[in-house]
């Protein structure tokens, strides 16, 4: 089931391992048989950590989706709640507690995750029904094993609350932070003490904390050479762009969330004799994506255009495959033929799969409109232009394309600008204003306080001199055969992974005069690792960083990060947390006043 | 669609399965990852092992329709839910489905957290039961205490880390202001925003709000939660009255000003609206808000009348949504549509509203355009772009390029001659072409053509034609004309 988790450097398991046993200890605190009532956000998450048979091994024998009335009846001795500790899911939870049936009292528990608050008990106190509960508990799932070489925190509007710490902004309580901390104590506890630590654009806290990290003095081998945090606001760039690997462009245009996509059902209905296609499915396929799924790990990070190729060629591989049975002549060869056939069905089926995906998203990116907006990306990339009136822009607002869509194209703008003329952002300003309502004077209030979108200071441009001497923009990116990361979006580097690869070789000294530019203090940290526990490199042994993006990362960095330690001497492996898998669409609307009553 | 029971997916979890100790046993792993990367090279088990474990370990997983694996949690919940449901339907009542997660929380004020319950809203029964459990466990934290009665003679150290620890403390023995910043400080240290808010609260109910503000002021991690509680509780007014505190006037505006989302009604709306006029905005949001109570205060009045116009073009394209809380862009569609023509003293014409809300050419253009268009009113379309020259000519002008006025025609199923026209009239010879060719305007593309004298390109596009159609015929006649000299 976790097969995906191990194919890494680190074994991602133990992690895994180390939050079942804490939800099997906690299960078992509620003796006897039980029902949990998910908040339905929940179970994504928790999907990751485990299944339904380990619940049933500790007596779960019903499970209910959170909502307001009654819960429906079960014979069972206990109701154990697993939520967030949101006041709203209390109000539901006192609800329920009181329409319970009181001849037949159940035992009541909760379980916050991830962290239990003292506001939301404070609410069920108030609500009459704080001592119903018999056990009131945290489950702290900071950092979920995704893959093998990557871990999310997945916490909601992430970026906001991280925005939030500038100075000129006063919404935050720093929740997401501290999880984050915390969960690289965790990661500490379980891998050993991270013995250097680089930092770029932390807030505050992150490096009070620091000591809190040296703190912990594990007794284990430390798994990790390097710790690099990597705030989201030194590289405000990357996650504006269209990510044009194949897993970046399935959640561009379709969202993956906990490892699943939902998918239009027309591509995939089973052409079964006899059926003729009478009943098409309506309910969107969904489908699961981690690289425990072969075919997946090989194409999830190559850029779109080579993937054609990719599919053609295993295709061709598996119906020789199949062609196998021909050969085979003997009963020996003829049972390992059968042998082999479930394996070889499942890869049919994945193909079969992907093929349709990748249809799917063909159609989009030949779209003249797919075109016309990368086109302009580049050219805000490349330093085409940024200073003016984009006609593209205006032509979108006139068409009332969606909202999100152009701030993503003004505030990319804006970035590539080091801010836009006072003249041209107000230009943006009234189009967006007069065409998609009002009310929105909030949003771009937001964009403008997370310093997305801003007015041009007397500071000269020097996204130019960023670009040039990070080789942000590569001319001739080679999409089929990588040599160079930028191929994740042909052609334009993620400045994040750059800063990176940087550290790595030749080292951040190299690259002094752009660290002034960039915002944010740098800094360098090293760990106590007691002695005894320190690590005897193999010659040729690669080392191993942790890169921790705070405020998110998306798929193509991630690809990036991957084709780095795939490299051929590169020397270096890399393992990828964050609070949360970004891509530019989520990352706007989180950034959005009421994203949904505004979506057009 | 078959669905196996979530037993079968046991195995994974069974101590068999020895999925955990890979990394103990370097050559299994890698043998198995090597059997994983490609698909005709299957590692053949000899000995008969156990079935499902070794689909599992293929990577053949059962999954539903709907994409979850069988036996994942998700998938779970709707299975036992379900199961249930079929099997004793009568048993219990219907569940309302529609879970109530909308922002209830913020109808409720602070201090009924505190205060005793006088909730008009209350069930019989929900009291009832309240009373109940109040009877039997009178003291709150009780089950959690763990026998110590001393909670209440405990530093602010101690204290905060009891409470990190889940166990019972005290807040109220701290009464004067300096123990109570004290205790601030302690839980501000461990950075644990959930000490942090308990104790905000606490020093919100036991300190004045002067004080409490300007305490804050010179606490910026503190300032920051208490901030993030006030939204969260929805204390909008305290929030403001903290806001104007900390000379964050724009700020309090703006937030002011967001709390018109949550007026439904229009007239107290648009009162609401008018109620921040006066704000602190800055110059370029204080002229976005006068224009937003305008826009809603003139929504208002032609609703009111168009709601019972019976003018023809009501009748002949019914109204399909009202035009309250529309952007201006829309309202001005709308305006175009319906109220053509009128003259720019009332509310309704466009040219009020184009003047009113000074909306740029290029836009005023490009709206009426679309709904003259949608309207099939090609006159209208025509005298948009009408302009007189000082010796009385009319001529074509436009402030976007005709080939977008083109597409909007197109989109609106222009005929062909009204389309032409505009096709005509773009200035860029290349781009007139492929606009021509894209929507099928054959005589542009032929007269190009001529003007070439491209004879190659006229006779691949006479293939395109139907026979004897009339422009298979004007090619014909071209390509038969001795006197025009071809290039090729």
């Amino acid at each position: 089931m976790a097969s995906h988790l191990f194919c890494g450097r680190v074994n991602l398991n133990i992690l895994r391992e180390a939050a079942r046993k804490d939800l099997r200890e906690f299960l078992d605190k509620c003796s006897g048989s039980k029902a949990i009532v998910w908040d339905e956000y929940l179970t994504g998450p928790f999907g990751l950590i485990a299944q339904y048979s380990l619940l049933k091994e500790h007596e779960v024998e019903k499970m209910f989706t959170l909502k307001g009335g009654r819960i429906p009846s079960a014979a069972v001795k206990n109701i154990v709640f697993f939520v967030r500790p949101r006041l709203e899911l209390m109000d539901i939870i006192a609800e329920n507690v009181a329409s319970e049936d009181k001849l037949k009292p159940r035992e009541f528990h909760i379980l916050f995750v991830p962290r239990r608050s003292l506001l939301c008990e404070q609410r069920l106190k108030e609500k009459g029904v704080l001592n119903s509960f018999t056990n009131i508990d945290e489950y702290i799932l900071d950092l979920i094993p995704y893959d093998g070489d990557l871990l999310s925190m997945e916490s909601e509007s992430s970026f906001r609350v991280r925005q939030s710490l500038n100075e000129c902004y006063l919404e935050n309580d720093q929740t997401s932070l501290y999880h984050a901390a915390k969960g690289l104590m965790t990661l500490q506890a379980l891998y050993g003490t991270i013995p250097q630590i680089f930092a770029f654009h932390v807030a505050n806290m992150m490096l009070r904390m620091k000591r809190e990290f040296a703190g912990s003095h594990t007794q284990i081998l430390p798994v990790f050479d390097t710790l690099l945090l990597l705030d989201r606001n030194v590289d405000l760039l990357t996650p504006l762009a269209t990510q044009l690997t194949y897993e970046g462009l399935i959640d561009e245009i379709y969202g993956i969330t906990n490892g699943y996509v939902k998918l239009p059902p027309e591509k995939f209905a089973q052409k079964k004799q006899g059926e003729g296609g009478k009943d098409l499915p309506t309910e969107p396929k969904k489908l699961q994506l981690n690289s425990a799924e072969e075919l997946y790990a090989e194409i999830r990070d190559k850029n779109f255009n080579a993937v054609g190729a990719a599919l053609s060629k295993k295709a061709k591989i598996i119906s020789a495959a199949f062609e196998e049975r021909h050969n085979a002549k003997t009963v020996g060869e003829i049972k390992q033929f059968v042998s082999q056939l479930p394996h070889m069905q499942a890869a049919r089926g994945s193909l079969a799969n992907h093929t349709s995906i990748a249809e799917l998203i063909k159609d989009i990116t030949i779209s003249e409109d797919f075109f016309d907006s990368l086109t302009v990306e580049q050219e805000f990339m490349t330093g085409v232009d940024t200073d003016k009136v984009s006609t593209y822009i205006e032509d979108c607002i006139a068409q009332k394309d969606p909202l999100i869509k152009i701030l993503r194209l003004v505030c990319m703008q804006s970035v590539c600008n080091n801010g836009l003329k006072q003249k041209v952002l107000d230009y943006y300003k009234k189009e967006i204003l007069q065409t998609y309502g009002y009310k929105h004077i909030l949003t771009l209030k937001n964009l403008e306080k997370v310093g997305l979108l801003k007015p041009q200071s007397t500071m000269r441009n020097n996204y130019p001199t960023i670009r040039k001497t990070l080789k942000l923009w590569m001319e001739d990116a080679n999409e089929q055969n990588p040599n160079d990361i930028s191929y994740v979006y042909s052609g334009y580097a993620p400045l994040s992974v750059r800063l990176t690869q940087v550290l790595a070789r030749p080292g951040w000294r190299s690259i002094e005069e752009v660290l002034k530019i960039l915002p944010g203090p740098h800094f360098e940290e090293r760990q106590q690792v007691p002695t005894g526990l320190h690590k005897k490199r193999q010659p040729g042994e690669n080392r191993t960083t942790l890169v921790f993006f705070l405020g998110g990362v998306t798929y193509a960095e991630i690809a990036a990060l991957r084709f780095l330690s795939h490299m051929e001497d590169s020397g270096t492996e890399y393992i990828i947390a964050t609070t949360k898998l970004i891509n530019g669409t989520s990352w706007i609307k989180s950034l959005m006043d009421n994203p949904e009553e505004n979506l057009p | 669609m078959s669905r196996a029971k979530p037993e079968d997916d046991e195995y994974w979890n069974s101590s068999k399965f020895k999925a955990f100790t890979f990394d103990d046993d370097d050559d299994e792993f890698s043998r198995l990852k090597e059997s994983k990367r490609a698909v005709n090279s299957i590692l053949v088990d000899d000995d008969d092992d156990d079935e499902e474990e070794e689909e599992e370990e293929d990577g053949v997983e059962r999954v539903s329709w709907s994409g979850e694996p069988v036996g994942s949690i998700s998938w779970s919940v709707k299975e036992t839910a379900s199961s249930i449901r079929s099997g004793s339907e009568q048993s219990f009542p219907k569940i309302d489905t529609t879970p109530s997660l909308s922002k209830q929380g913020s109808g409720y004020s602070l201090s009924s957290l505190f205060k005793a319950k006088s909730k008009p809203f209350q069930s019989f029964s929900e009291s009832f039961s309240d009373t109940a459990v109040r009877t039997y466990a009178p003291e709150l934290r009780k089950p959690k205490s763990d026998g110590k009665d001393f909670v209440s003679d405990l530093s602010p150290e101690e204290t905060v880390r009891r409470m990190q620890k889940g166990r019972a403390f005290s807040l109220e023995k701290f009464r004067s202001l300096q123990d109570k910043l004290l205790l601030l400080y302690e839980a501000v240290a461990v950075y644990d925003g959930n000490l942090i808010t308990a104790v905000l609260i606490y020093l919100k109910k036991s300190l004045s709000k002067e004080i409490l503000f300007r305490e804050l002021m010179a606490r910026d991690v503190a300032l920051r939660h208490y901030v993030h509680y006030l939204k969260e509780m929805g204390e909008q007014k305290l929030l403001v009255e903290l806001m104007k505190a900390l000379g964050r006037t724009e700020d309090m505006a703006l937030m002011q000003y967001k709390e018109h989302l949550n007026i439904k009604d229009e007239g107290q709306r648009r009162d609401f609206l008018k109620s921040c006029l006066g704000l602190p905005f800055s110059q370029d949001d204080a002229t976005h808000v006068q224009d937003h109570y305008t826009l809603l205060e003139r929504h208002i009045i032609i609703e009111a009348s168009d709601k019972k116009a019976d003018a023809e073009i009501f009748k002949k394209f019914p109204r399909k949504a009202s035009i309250l809380n529309m952007p201006i862009i829309t309202t001005l569609y709308y305006s175009c549509f319906y109220h053509y023509g009128e003259s720019e003293g009332t509310y309704s014409s466009p040219a009020n509203i184009r003047k009113t809300f000074r909306i740029s050419e290029k836009q005023y253009i490009l709206t009426a355009l679309g709904a003259r268009a949608k309207l099939k009113s090609w006159f209208d379309v025509d005298s948009l772009f009408n302009t007189k020259n000082w010796l009385g000519y009319t001529k074509k002008r436009s402030p976007v390029g005709f080939h977008r006025v083109v597409d909007i025609l197109q989109k609106n199923s222009a005929p062909v001659n009204v389309l032409q026209e505009y096709v005509n009239l773009i200035d860029n010879p290349e781009l007139k072409l492929s606009v021509a060719l894209k929507y099928k305007c054959h005589d542009i593309v032929i007269n190009t053509y001529r003007d070439l004298k491209d004879r190659q390109e006229l006779v691949v596009y006479r293939e395109k034609l139907e026979r004897d159609s009339p422009e298979y015929r004007k090619i014909q006649e071209l390509l038969n004309n001795v006197q025009i000299r071809w290039k090729n």
